[in-house]
């Protein structure tokens, strides 16, 4: 069932990249879809944000996870490497929950 | 000319080397998420794109079904359909070829190729920046895997928060205008204000739903939809 899911997903966005590299222009080019499509991840990317840092299966939660994206929200700003933001935001719930 | 080249296969190199260091968190909250080393591996090969492989295995680590992971992995894709009618007129490949560059475009190596002013330099940063991408994304996703396997427990070190700091460093350079940061403030309140509702993964799903909706009611339509086409600003 997983390999499923990532086959297809797969597939899926590997036959993405060769539309638009072998459909007709003008199929993709209405302005409608090029001002929409680049809404999509913006979207999704703030509900993955929101949903991985604030609950736990269906509940709603407030824990260490939000201290971390704090701190990762400071990386970002302070425009370090991806990874840095990554490990403080892990090193940060790491060490609160040793506390 | 040459050192022209050279500077662009250097940036190329650059590019890989930091994209391989952001795949090592990769493998490592790929294989928190509980996918095997084969199934991290396979994902970095196949799909090939990070926010959507991110995506993926964020959904399938919190809980959700691997078919809402599969569709919002699918969603986060479909920008790069947009970076290919970019790039189809630039790289001129057909056949075989088209069939092996199709699995390059994405956010780096499009903005490395359009970047340039002569084709045949896009087409080299397009390729330098493609193979080493695609080289050092899998090498980082295989140490970061295996690393994370040697772990009896890797909650210990944090790599449970790592996704949300994933996804935000992924959508910051696309908040630089008000309507961007706009949409994203109230998908996040969307999500979290259906998540106790529907099963898990779904908020992503209806998220996308309204924001395609948004897009396509929403904005002014200008007319002309080709000339909205980059490009545009030369008058």
């Amino acid at each position: 069932m997983l390999w499923a899911g990532l086959l297809t997903a797969s597939a899926a966005c590997y036959l993405l990249k060769l539309a638009g590299l072998s459909l007709p222009a003008r199929l993709l080019q209405d302005a409608r879809v090029q001002r929409t499509i680049p809404l999509v991840p913006i979207a999704l990317l703030a509900a993955l944000v929101a949903t991985q840092t604030f609950s736990t299966g269906h509940h709603l939660v407030l824990d260490v996870r939000a201290v971390a994206l704090g701190v990762a929200a400071i990386a970002v700003l302070l425009r370090a490497p991806f990874l840095v933001v990554v490990a403080s935001a892990a090193a940060t719930a790491a060490l609160l929950r040793l506390l | 000319m040459r050192q022209a080249r050279s500077g662009i296969v250097r940036d190329a190199l650059g590019i890989g080397i930091a994209s391989g260091a952001y795949a090592l968190s990769f493998g490592a909250i790929s294989t928190t998420a509980g996918l095997s080393l084969l199934q991290t591996c396979a994902l970095s090969l196949l799909m090939f794109t990070g926010a959507s492989q991110f995506a993926m295995v964020g959904v399938i680590g919190a809980g959700g079904s691997v078919w809402a992971g599969a569709a919002t992995a699918a969603l986060l894709g479909a920008r790069n359909a947009l970076y290919g009618v970019r790039l189809s007129s630039l790289l001129g490949v057909r056949g075989l070829r088209r069939a092996a560059a199709a699995q390059f475009v994405i956010d780096e190596t499009t903005a490395m190729a359009v970047a340039r002013d002569e084709v045949m330099d896009s087409r080299l940063a397009f390729w330098a920046t493609g193979l080493a991408l695609f080289v050092l994304w899998n090498l980082g996703t295989l140490i970061g895997a295996l690393a994370t396997h040697a772990l009896s427990n890797p909650r210990v070190l944090g790599l449970d928060a790592a996704p949300p700091a994933a996804f935000l460093a992924l959508l910051a350079p696309r908040l630089r205008a008000r309507e961007p940061f706009a949409i994203a403030i109230a998908a996040a309140m969307v999500a979290l204000v259906s998540l106790p509702f529907v099963p898990a993964g779904i908020p992503l799903l209806i998220v996308a739903i309204l924001v395609g909706l948004y897009g396509v009611f929403r904005l002014p339509a200008s007319r002309g939809g080709r000339r909205a086409a980059p490009g545009g600003e030369s008058q």
